[in-house]
């Protein structure tokens, strides 16, 4: 991350700010997705394990709505070719991450928040586990999708391949962070939970540099 | 005077199955305004976007020298100013924000004089904290022009740079371009005879269809 | 020619063998099958479940390997190679799909049961969906073959994660893995040197055949592109 990049991060954000482009369907996706939940339990009482690993489900269908729109909004507007000729691929990509990252930090403390708001039997007992593995997870959510997003803005097919491109990307991931979820719920400790914490960190390591040396590939037509 | 040169060997291009133009070398040096003409999709565009980087070309290399020295494809934006049609800036934020951001990125220094004097010689001084949206597209295009001469580039490419331009705005383009054509090297790719006028030579895409043809065609670059 | 009749020879003795061979308590003659605890007459499923199941892999990998070849060189051919592939590898990985879900019904009581292995081929059938889905929605060739290729590499790296994560998440029911109870690592120590004879038999022409399926179809794509092009020259 260089001074070049927190640049196009800034004019991401200003631009966000004036469009509202991915905030406010995000804002709404949070909303439909845990109500839809909210309505088809009803009374019923749900337990704890389900909880977890539907909080995944939210934070996966919220980040499809708005992750995208990082690179599918340059090439909708044009502008693909402006950017090209302003900085170089790593610079582009390294903003758009940047972007992509602080969205899905503020979207899932959200999502956490409003969840234990609203389900009662959502009661994490090891936090510290529950801390690392959501700061782990996102950013791996974060750097996946930013690599798809750039995919798709190149196909042209603009928001129903997203989903379906990301998900056997992202399933590893989603399965090692409802397993950890789920120790952090019924208070397993940090220690038996290293495997998979390591196996999230390695993800996350290995996406990030795959991503780098292939966005050049997808950035020049 | 700069040290740039740009020179292109065999170049060849190839759409899916279409062959769009095979062959095609020159070699332009420090300063000059030289010119691309042809029909419509002849391939214009896609030649100006090849020298640009922006599209890599089927065969054959485009090489960019500044000071005997050739330029990685990374650093090759830092030198080149572009303009053409289909170049979109960003709507929401006004003429200033956007060439404010735009140095920013490249990280150069936000030279306020200049981007004034720009400003004004190309009529849009009063209009710099107006949103882009509301421009007209002739504003549009000279906005693009600020946009390519900011940050001082050795190569300037432009493609159809008179279109959307009323007679006031295509004199004053002109002018600017006699005067930067000291200084850097100018590619105009544009079928407007009062554009290719001010061409020292010119490259006619019609002559590079032969898909067979390995060695130069006689007279291809004209004038 | 010859060994095409060879291959034909080999895969129908492979099939006939792997149907009709009866399976006995105690095997004496060469053509019987020792019996294996809790498999049983299911247990011939090996000859044409586990060579198709290699297959998916193999062409997942031959995709890859093409489209990282795409990729340094940029030569369309590789992509219609890493396609071939692929196309071999859905069908494969489908026929996988459904001759272990069948043979799950039988020796497990249900078609699926999430076990690792279902879970990781239904993994890699979404990414083959996924991968056909992209290449259908891109009208350029250039840049079909391009963002394929990097998507197939990106979906490849994903693999590994399947294959140390699934068996601490889940618990296996699968014959040959590790916490196996009831079936044991078949390949290891309860097939008879006449079942393993046949069954790398098997696996060998079903390799073969692969090979020869991928060839014409890389050839005829290539052709396909030939004749299209002289067709738009006029």
């Amino acid at each position: 991350m260089n001074i070049k990049a927190f640049a196009l991060f800034k004019k991401d954000f200003h631009s966000e700010l004036r469009t509202r482009y991915a905030v406010n369907a995000l804002i709404m996706f949070i909303i439909v997705a845990i109500s839809v939940i909210l309505f088809s339990i009803g009374n019923e009482k749900i337990s704890q394990s389900l909880t977890g690993g539907l909080l995944w489900v939210v934070i996966f269908f919220s980040a499809m709505s708005g992750l995208s729109r990082a690179f599918v909004s340059e090439e909708e507007r044009g502008t693909t070719m402006t950017l090209q000729l302003i900085a170089s691929p790593s610079t582009v990509f390294s903003g758009k991450l940047l972007f992509n990252l602080i969205l899905v930090f503020v979207m899932n403390i959200v999502i956490a928040l409003l969840y234990s708001a609203m389900f009662d039997a959502f009661v994490i007992k090891n936090f510290l586990l529950f801390l690392v593995t959501f700061l782990l997870g996102n950013i791996g959510l974060a750097i996946s999708s930013t690599i798809i997003a750039a995919i798709i803005a190149k196909a042209g097919s603009k928001g129903t391949l997203y989903p379906v491109l990301s998900f056997p990307i992202l399933l590893p991931l989603i399965l090692l962070l409802v397993h950890l979820t789920l120790n952090s719920l019924d208070g397993t400790s940090f220690d038996q939970s290293l495997f998979e914490l390591a196996m999230v960190a390695c993800y996350d390591v290995i996406m990030l540099s795959a991503s780098y040396m292939l966005f050049d590939f997808v950035w020049k037509d | 005077m700069s040290n740039y040169s740009v020179e292109a060997i065999a170049l060849n291009k190839v759409f899916g199955r279409r062959l769009i133009f095979n062959n095609i070398n020159f070699n332009f040096n420090n300063s000059g305004i030289f010119g691309i003409s042809g029909p419509n999709g002849s391939g214009k565009s896609t030649l100006i976007k090849i020298i640009s980087g922006l599209t890599s070309p089927s065969s054959g290399r485009i090489i960019h020298n500044y000071n005997e020295k050739s330029i990685i494809p990374e650093k090759l934006h830092n030198y080149i100013g572009f303009v053409s049609p289909y170049l979109m800036l960003y709507d929401e934020f006004s003429a200033w924000e956007n060439l404010n951001y735009f140095s920013k990125i490249r990280n150069v220094p936000f030279d306020k004089d200049k981007i004034n004097y720009l400003l004004d010689s190309f009529l849009l001084l009063n209009r710099k904290d107006d949103l882009v949206k509301t421009y007209s597209s002739g504003m549009k295009q000279r906005l693009k022009f600020i946009f390519a001469l900011m940050h001082s580039p050795h190569l300037l490419l432009l493609d159809e740079p008179t279109s959307n331009l009323d007679a006031e705005g295509k004199e004053k383009v002109y002018s600017i371009l006699k005067k930067e054509s000291g200084t850097s090297i100018i590619i105009i790719a544009s079928n407007e005879e009062s554009d290719l006028e001010i061409c020292s030579s010119l490259i006619q895409l019609e002559k590079y269809k032969n898909p067979y043809n390995s060695v130069p065609a006689a007279g291809e670059i004209t004038k | 020619m010859a060994w095409k009749i060879f291959l034909f020879l080999l895969l129908s003795f492979v099939s006939v063998a792997g149907i009709a061979f009866p399976i006995v308590e105690n095997p004496t003659h060469w053509y019987e099958f020792p019996l294996i605890k809790g498999l049983e007459q299911n247990a011939k499923i090996i000859f044409f479940h586990v060579p198709t199941a290699w297959l998916t892999v193999v062409a997942f990998l031959m995709s890859t390997i093409f489209s990282i070849r795409y990729l340094a060189r940029k030569n369309l051919n590789d992509d219609a190679k890493s396609y071939a592939a692929a196309q071999l590898g859905i069908i494969f990985c489908i026929l996988a799909t459904i001759t272990g879900a069948v043979w799950a019904k039988f020796a497990w009581g249900s078609y699926w049961s999430w076990d690792p292995r279902q879970t990781s081929i239904f993994a890699l059938l979404l990414i083959y969906g996924a991968w056909f889905a992209l290449r259908s929605s891109i009208e350029s060739e250039e840049k079909r073959a391009t963002l394929s290729a990097v998507y197939s590499i990106i979906a490849f790296l994903t693999v590994p994660f399947f294959i140390f994560i699934m068996p601490r998440i889940m618990k296996g029911l699968h014959p040959g893995s590790a916490d196996d109870t009831n079936a044991g690592p078949i390949v290891n120590f309860k097939m008879n040197g006449n079942m393993q004879l046949i069954f790398f038999l098997s696996l060998t022409a079903f390799t073969i055949l692969y090979f020869w399926m991928w060839n014409l179809g890389y050839k005829s794509l290539i052709f396909k592109d030939k004749i299209n092009k002289i067709y738009t020259k006029g």
